[in-house]
């Protein structure tokens, strides 16, 4: 597995675990009503458990795990996995978006409401995201391919 | 596929086909205003569907293919896997009950029971994450000649 997989797996791991104990928190007012303000946890809940759990593991295990590139009369043993410099960028706009959306409705809470001068929060999430997502397709496009045996280069369907 | 990754995905499936039986209700009764209260059941859709199918059959492949834990272990404690699936499994049911019921008739025992629901799927999240952590990791070991086995391979 490569290193950027391991990372990008493992933030995933950290995200599932915070998402559900967000999401605890908001069923678990549904039930008691404790305190109102923490519904506002569920738009975290739901972002941090979408993104950064399922997207992210999925986009780990598929850099990790896609067929390799192996490139016409260069024999590089098993292949290699593109630029990973563009998983690495998804790896970090990807998290970086998820910290804002986890961090953005808590801080609206504690502001009391609409907090016009967080706005950019979830803006800026939405871009980073659109970042990562277009690196991670760059990178994993063209290895979504027949399998190519390196060294007689025939072709598996 | 080992025992424990099987209980996972075989679950998974059937909290596939209860969603969607769920999802049909729900969307049926919209269409035609038969009662209201079905709205209730929207949440438990999601939830059958992200938490019992996406989730424990995410946590069933993770499992069955991350790299092996130790030659001597290649699982790791298994009884981490086994102690999540019966928190989340039970969580999830808890919650598909109480839920509705709590939206039509909201009550102390239905609350409580809601706030149980929280605390096992919490419960199971952390011991996944636990189970899986120190799965995900570099090869540590020489790569093996034949590459007739590419199950949990780098």
């Amino acid at each position: 597995m490569p290193h950027v997989s391991v990372v990008m797996v493992r933030m995933a791991l950290l995200w599932w675990g915070v998402g559900f104990t967000l999401g605890g928190l908001t069923l678990a007012n549904k039930g008691l009503s404790f305190h109102g303000g923490v519904w506002t946890l569920r738009t975290g809940h739901i972002f941090v458990l979408l993104v950064g759990w399922l997207v992210q593991f999925s986009a780990g295990v598929a850099v990790w795990i896609m067929p390799r590139l192996v490139h016409p009369g260069v024999v590089t043993g098993s292949g290699d996995r593109g630029d990973l410099r563009l998983a690495w960028l998804c790896c970090v706009a990807l998290n970086a978006g998820v910290a804002l959306m986890a961090l953005h409705a808590p801080l609206v809470w504690l502001g009391g409401g609409d907090v016009p001068a967080l706005r950019w929060m979830p803006a800026l999430a939405g871009v980073l995201w659109l970042i990562a997502i277009a690196a991670f397709v760059a990178n994993v496009w063209p290895r979504v391919r027949p399998v190519i045996e390196p060294l007689t280069m025939t072709v598996k369907e | 596929m080992y025992p424990q990754a099987r209980f996972y995905i075989r679950t998974a499936l059937i909290y596939l086909v209860l969603a969607f039986v769920v999802a049909a209700l729900v969307l049926i009764n919209q269409s035609t205003a038969q009662d209201g209260r079905l709205s209730a059941l929207q949440p438990v859709f999601y939830h059958l569907l992200m938490v019992g199918w996406a989730t424990q059959l995410i946590g069933g492949v993770a499992l069955w293919m991350l790299p092996p834990y130790s030659r001597e272990k290649p699982r790791g404690d298994e009884r981490l896997g086994w102690g999540a699936y019966a928190a989340l499994n039970a969580g999830l049911i808890l919650r598909v009950i109480a839920e509705p019921l709590n939206a039509w008739q909201p009550g102390r025992a239905l609350g409580i029971a809601l706030v149980l629901s929280a605390v096992l799927q919490v419960i199971a999240a952390w011991l996944l994450v636990i189970a899986l952590w120190p799965r995900v990791r570099r090869r540590i070991t020489p790569e093996p000649q034949s590459r007739s086995s590419q199950r949990g391979g780098c």
